[in-house]
């Protein structure tokens, strides 16, 4: 038989500490996937058909103007040069030139960024507030098939809100508060009251979402072993709900409230362009359109940057919450 | 299968979502062939009118009518929604598919990039698209597909995955069977439903996607229209002429909801089972006056039932006492009723199951029915919270796994016995200590999975020690475990019988680990006791021929080899199905025709002995003949 | 039927602080035509050996070998060992019926010699018989496969759903047959069943044995079931084999205080108490497989190791597996007896080489 030789204590400590590897696997990712990310940007503009430049500036546009531009965008380069020299100028917050404004993309964003910042985070904050205790109460109401009709009640108005689109919805909401009955600006970004319909739109779809993923989630929870012992254990009710299922429904939750956060980033598009909101989501629009894509290009980044720290945050809270976590992921 | 998708029509969801999704593909369908011509008849005499006789919804800027327009576009919206799902489906099963087809490192490298790309919002994926495509139908519909295709690939990824680690899997790959026959014929099938389901709910988010890139002018480009670009162009009107806004937007959202509805209600129909059944009547429990003579007796429990909607009973009529200081065992089959006996003891039964008994009380006290009314719920609680412990069969997953072993323990002893936090935390320490948990003040600070599973269900023993139990429940505790490990754990609970005259109900399917341990043991068949004897006896002196059966029909270490085990023939009865007469009898060698018309009650056969069947046996001429019988040697199922 | 012996074979999974491996240098042979039985605690590589031999994980190191010629796999061929899982429910397709999850594992080489015929004859209605006596065949063949198992050739026409866990045990050892495998593996083939039908599994496993003289491997942590159906019994602890000998003699002679310790935990019938051993490691703990003990393995819970004798130090720091192919059944311990000078069976002797 072989005899293995095994040298104890041999591992390094510090780099065989859980949250040490931790750190540097999510970090790994995060850089893998910023990669991925700016190549991706980077070559949208080589990938689209024809010369981006003129469809940029327009059949009038003379030959010796579209060289010029070309050439002050390097456009003549050889791709893995141009790929270099996108690298360099990004790491020095270079976002290059909008070509229809001529104005440098870090101030166009710089000047856009707060407003759907604060759109996106508000409508965040709204929707988790009414999902997570809707969902959750539902949960301890429609336990163990208790109130189908409840239950069937919840579940269709949740799946019709889901179902009804950020852009549409706010087009009915300013047709009743802003045009009917003149509640609230139609459009713009100014006082208090100009938040309260986008915020609204953006926030009822993934309310509705997140208060149904509550609920499964609290009825899966209330379905384990674990609760039963706390059960058998006599616990009061809230102790119960509060101390044992809620921490574990949540957790759950929050993976999934992530995942929304991310796509309220991106429904920001639709309702700033409802609004006339003066965000990235309207510049991005604007600049697709007038084929402007250095534009287009740094708010993709913003956009996708933005996607991928809300993800490190959900990740670092799960792993803050579930003491498992470090030694499970895989 | 096919009985199931027509469950799912019978659903009133169901039925709703399928009529709705037939009527809107047969909307797309029609719409243009009947309705081009009035859609896009311009009328110069009514521009940007509101609603009329004429005009339902009004016109638009060239006069043409806003209703028809709204019909007509169905089309277009509808086809190219599917169109987008179909290459999102399409290029997710080919991504989600590659870990089978090509190998370990290929298949790592799509999953993360599936991992990365399925972490950016659709909406995002499909403008980046629409950029590379171009604006137009034919750039959103790429777009869409392509937008869609890692999520797809990441369900279809989790699905394939589940199966592939099933065994069946397995048992192919040994069998020889390659990789693309694999997917065709193990993987794919298995997963078909999920993703047709997702792929209808997709189609629901396709069309909602695509309505908004037409809104935002990036989709489909004049002069053909669907319903986000009516809408795109009606929003600056919307002051003098909301209803051409709103109306594609109603569209929108009633042909989303119907694809959307659609899929849920197929998921819901094969996923889970639907809970509503006829619901049985809320019966309060007959309640007998409980004149409980014998002192002693720490649980008694007569007549038990235990029901659910369906209605099905699987607990038919138990009645035992367990007496201070007893180990009282429970076996039987798998499904005969052995968990629920414990949990409807304990007071665990949620609803709709149901509990009814002549008699259920706990140290004197009732636990159900009127008596049980007088006394307050607070203070049965603190009765059952201090002396009535709980251990369940499978230690992983019985504690919370996000609350340290320590406090779980505590946490009952600061609420029945007012302990505060610290001294309910030295109790908890001292209580592990005395289940033998080593390192017990380290240990109590740690988490459920730092624990081995023998010693947390050394510290579910614990837990039910840290008041002064009465009565411990054991519902196969050690089922989980390794005969090494059960052996310190049945080890424990005999120690603290002998220490402190607890009562235990030990619950097992093993009829070995039963005898081995407990003073009488009680076996169950199909929701009955049909044997209640003395511990001792068993080996020898069982008279019901399950009791019989069921123990030679277990090999141990003593065995003969020369000759074939013995069986029990035939299937446990299905409990939607109790036969009139002795549940047993289809199995039954000693059936006679009284058996299949008369159920046998419990009668003594002796001081402490109780058997329910017409017929028992353990008589000289009993052994000669079931020693000689074919058919429970060799028999067949 | 053929032998099949593990050659120092170890099974590593993961790598860095959370490696671990599961089989850990693993020696045993199947001598043709019989049953060796395998016992050990849950999480000591039992499951990981069964895979390895059938090329479901990779042996990180060693060799497996059929009659002497190391096994080799690549997907889409028939494989030499068939196995059998612990659980039915999840090891028949429920999409396929029970015919077809049967008659794929037959092999091919009817198949191909259908195909082949067609070619030859150049012609459309022959190449048509041909495959129709191939379908024909297969067909009879997974009939008589279902009758062998004890079931209704009808049966091939269900799905597993409608099958009892019995049932579909049998089914999962008929298509395990079907693949005329030279060694059968079982895996805890009666671990999920209930009591009552343990049995008819156990009986048809003994009978298929002795009506085809299978080679076999089989698994189970219930040393009683695998007495009533072994030759040969090898005890596994922490990834290694520490004991392993004719079935009668290891059970009536145990060497190894771990085989000593299983078999005072079987139940016995007529025990009616358990036996208290040494309290010094009554209650140790299993060990963590991802650090297992130096020396030897079993140490923190050896009743005659360092923790009850003081002057038993050396199995704190020699690993006794080194020498066990001089001890008595191969055992892993340094105060087992000797190997015995007698002469062993034939059969016996092939297997401690
Ligand atoms: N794919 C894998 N990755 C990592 N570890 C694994 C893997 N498969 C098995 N193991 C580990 O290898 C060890 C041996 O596992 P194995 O399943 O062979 O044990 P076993 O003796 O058959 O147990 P049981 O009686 O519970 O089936 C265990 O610690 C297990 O967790
Ligand atoms: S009552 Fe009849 S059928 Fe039932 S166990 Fe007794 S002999 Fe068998
Ligand atoms: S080598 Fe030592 S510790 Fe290991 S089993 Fe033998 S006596 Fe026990
Ligand atoms: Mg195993």
């Amino acid at each position: 038989m072989t005899t293995t030789v095994r040298v104890p204590g041999t591992t390094a400590s510090f780099t065989s500490h859980p949250w040490v590897r931790f750190a540097v696997r999510r970090l790994a990712r995060l850089v893998g996937s910023v990669l991925i990310l700016i190549s991706a940007a980077f070559l949208m503009i080589h990938l689209i058909p024809g010369d981006p430049v003129r469809s940029a500036l327009g059949p009038a546009a003379t030959k010796s103007l579209i060289d010029a531009r070309r050439e002050s965008l390097g456009l003549d380069d050889p791709l893995w040069q141009q790929y270099l020299h996108f690298l360099q100028h990004l790491f020095t917050g270079d976002l290059g030139t909008s070509i229809t404004t001529g104005l440098p993309v870090s101030d166009v964003i710089r000047d856009r960024l707060p407003a759907t910042v604060q759109l996106a985070v508000a409508a965040f904050l709204v929707a988790v507030l009414i999902a997570l205790p809707v969902g959750l109460a539902m949960g301890v109401l429609t336990r163990a098939g208790r109130r189908p009709r409840t239950e069937l009640s919840f579940t269709s108005t949740t799946v019709i809100l889901a179902a009804i689109p950020e852009f549409l919805l706010a087009v009915g909401l300013v047709y009743f508060f802003a045009v009917k009955l003149h509640w609230l600006p139609v459009a713009g970004r100014g006082n208090m009251s100009s938040y309260v319909l986008p915020v609204i739109s953006l926030a009822v779809g993934p309310a509705a979402v997140l208060a149904r993923i509550c609920r499964v989630e609290l009825l899966a929870v209330l379905q384990t072993d674990y609760l039963r012992t706390a059960r058998a254990k006599r616990l009061p009710a809230a102790a119960i709900y509060l101390r044992h299922a809620l921490p574990n429904a949540v957790t759950a939750t929050i993976t999934l409230g992530g995942l929304l956060l991310g796509g309220m980033v991106a429904g920001t598009v639709l309702v700033e362009n409802v609004f006339g909101w003066p965000g990235l989501g309207s510049t991005i629009v604007s600049s697709i359109l007038a084929k402007d894509y250095p534009l287009v290009q740094g708010v993709v980044l913003v956009y996708g940057v933005g996607v991928l720290l809300v993800n490190l945050v959900v990740d670092v809270t799960l792993a803050l919450l579930d003491p498992r976590s470090t030694i499970r992921e895989s | 299968m096919r009985a199931r998708w027509i469950a799912v029509l019978r659903t009133p969801v169901g039925a709703g979502a399928g009529v709705l999704l037939f009527a809107v593909l047969l909307l797309a369908l029609l719409a243009p062939l009947l309705w081009s011509h009035q859609a896009s008849a311009i009328d110069t005499e009514h521009l940007l009118e509101g609603s009329s006789a004429k005009h339902w919804l009004g016109t638009d800027n060239l006069g043409r009518d806003i209703f028809y327009r709204v019909l007509v576009a169905s089309r277009t919206s509808i086809l190219l929604a599917l169109v987008a799902t179909l290459i999102a489906v399409v290029m997710g099963l080919a991504l989600g598919c590659a870990p089978v087809l090509l190998g370990r490192r290929a298949g790592r490298l799509t999953t993360a990039v599936v991992n990365i790309a399925v972490a950016f919002p659709g909406l995002l994926l499909a403008l980046f698209f629409a950029v590379v495509f171009g604006v137009g139908a034919k750039g959103a519909v790429l777009a869409i597909g392509f937008a869609g295709a890692p999520s797809f690939a990441r369900l279809t990824q989790t699905l394939v995955a589940g199966v592939a680690e099933r065994d069946f899997v397995a048992a192919a790959r040994i069998a020889g069977v390659g990789r693309f026959r694999m997917l065709l014929r193990h993987i794919l099938p298995n997963i078909a439903e999920p993703l047709v389901v997702n792929a209808t709910i997709g189609a629901g988010g396709a069309l909602l996607a695509f309505a908004g890139l037409s809104f935002l002018g990036l989709g489909v480009q004049p002069p053909v229209y669907d319903w986000g670009r009516l809408m795109g162009e009606s929003l600056n009107g919307i002051y003098v002429h909301p209803a051409a806004a709103l109306a594609p937007g109603v569209a929108v959202v009633i042909a989303g909801l119907a694809f959307n509805l659609f899929g849920e209600a197929v998921a819901k129909g094969f996923g889970v089972p639907a809970m509503i059944g006829p619901r049985l009547r809320e019966r309060s429990a007959e309640t007998m006056p409980a004149a409980t003579d014998d002192d002693e007796a720490v649980l008694v429990v007569k007549d038990l039932y235990v029901s659910f909607p369906g209605p099905i009973t699987p607990v038919r009529g138990i009645s035992f006492t367990i007496g201070k200081g007893e180990i009282v065992g429970v076996v039987g089959e798998s499904g005969s009723g052995k968990s629920l006996t414990a949990l409807a003891v304990a007071q665990l039964i949620e609803p709709p199951g149901q509990v009814r008994a002549a008699e259920l009380s706990f140290l004197g006290a009732p636990l159900l029915g009127r008596l049980a009314v007088r006394s307050t719920a607070a203070a049965r609680r603190r009765l059952l919270g201090t002396s009535f412990a709980m251990v369940f069969q499978d230690p992983m997953t019985s504690f919370n796994p996000t609350k340290r072993i320590g406090t779980q323990l505590a946490e009952g002893a600061r609420e029945h016995q007012g302990l505060n936090r610290r001294q309910a935390m030295a109790r908890a320490i001292d209580r592990l200590r005395a289940v033998r948990v080593p390192a017990a003040g380290r240990r109590a600070r740690q988490y459920p999975h730092e624990f081995s599973g023998g010693m947390r269900q050394r510290a579910m023993i614990g837990m039910g020690l840290m008041g002064a139990p009465a009565l411990i429940v054991a519902d196969e505790p050690t089922t989980a475990l390794d005969v090494t490990v059960q052996r310190q754990v049945l080890r424990l609970l005999e120690t603290i019988r002998t220490e402190d005259d607890v009562a235990i109900l030990l619950i097992s399917h093993d009829i070995t680990v039963v005898a081995q341990v407990c003073d009488r043991v009680l076996v169950m068949y199909a929701g009955r006791i049909v044997e209640d004897l003395p511990a001792s006896e068993l080996a020898t002196g069982a008279r019901h021929p399950y009791t019989r059966a069921l123990l030679a029909a277990v090999p141990d270490l003593d065995t003969p080899l020369e000759e074939p085990l013995a069986v029990i023939a035939g299937r446990p009865v299905d409990p939607a199905a109790m036969p009139s007469g002795c549940a047993f009898a289809a199995r039954c060698e000693f059936a006679e025709d009284r058996c299949r018309s008369e159920d046998p009650s419990l009668v003594s056969h002796g001081p402490d002995h109780q058997v329910a069947c017409w017929n028992p046996q353990g008589t000289a001429a009993w052994q000669a003949r079931y020693l000689g019988s074919e058919s429970i040697r060799t028999g067949q199922l | 039927m053929s032998e099949l012996r593990f050659d120092g074979v170890a099974v590593r999974f993961g790598t860095g602080g959370r490696a671990l491996t599961a089989v850990d240098g693993v020696d045993l042979t199947i001598p043709s035509g019989q049953v060796v039985g395998l016992v050990g605690e849950s999480g000591s590589g039992k499951s990981t050996l069964a895979r390895a031999a059938v090329g479901l994980t990779e042996p990180s190191s060693g060799q497996i070998l059929l009659d002497g010629v190391p096994l080799r796999y690549r997907a889409g061929e028939r494989r030499p060992l068939q196995m059998v899982f612990q659980d039915p429910y999840s090891s028949l397709d429920p999409r396929m019926t029970v015919g077809d999850s049967i008659a794929e594992a037959v092999p091919r080489s009817a198949h191909l010699l259908g195909v082949g015929r067609r070619r030859g004859a150049g012609r459309e209605d022959a190449g048509r018989e041909g495959i129709g006596r191939q379908v024909v065949d297969r067909r009879r063949e997974v009939g008589r496969l279902l009758e062998l198992v004890g079931l209704d050739a009808e049966r091939a026409l269900a799905y597993p759903g409608a099958l009892s866990g019995g049932q579909r045990q049998r089914v999962a050892i008929a298509r395990a047959l079907a693949g005329q495998p030279d060694v059968l593996i079982a895996d805890e083939i009666t671990s999920a069943l209930d009591v009552s039908i343990q049995g008819t599994v156990l009986n048809l496993v003994r009978s298929l044995q002795r009506e085809l003289r299978l080679s076999m491997l089989f698994i189970s942590h219930n040393l009683a079931v695998v007495r009533y159906v072994s030759d040969i019994i090898a005890v596994m602890y922490l990834g290694r084999i520490v004991e392993v000998g004719p079935a009668q003699q290891l059970l009536n002679d145990p060497q190894h205080p771990y085989t000593k310790e299983l078999l005072a935990a079987a139940p016995r019938r007529g025990t009616t108490s358990l036996q208290p051993p040494d309290p010094t490691v009554a209650d140790a703990e299993p060990a963590d497989p991802h650090h297992p003990p130096v020396g030897c393995r079993f140490h923190p819970r050896c009743p005659i190791g360092p923790l009850v004798r003081t002057d038993r130090e050396h199995c704190l720091t020699i690993d006794p597996t080194a020498e066990a192919d001089r001890r008595l059944h191969r055992t892993a311990c340094h105060h087992a007896a000797g190997a015995p000078q007698t002469a062993m069976a034939p059969h016996t002797r092939r297997t401690f080489p």
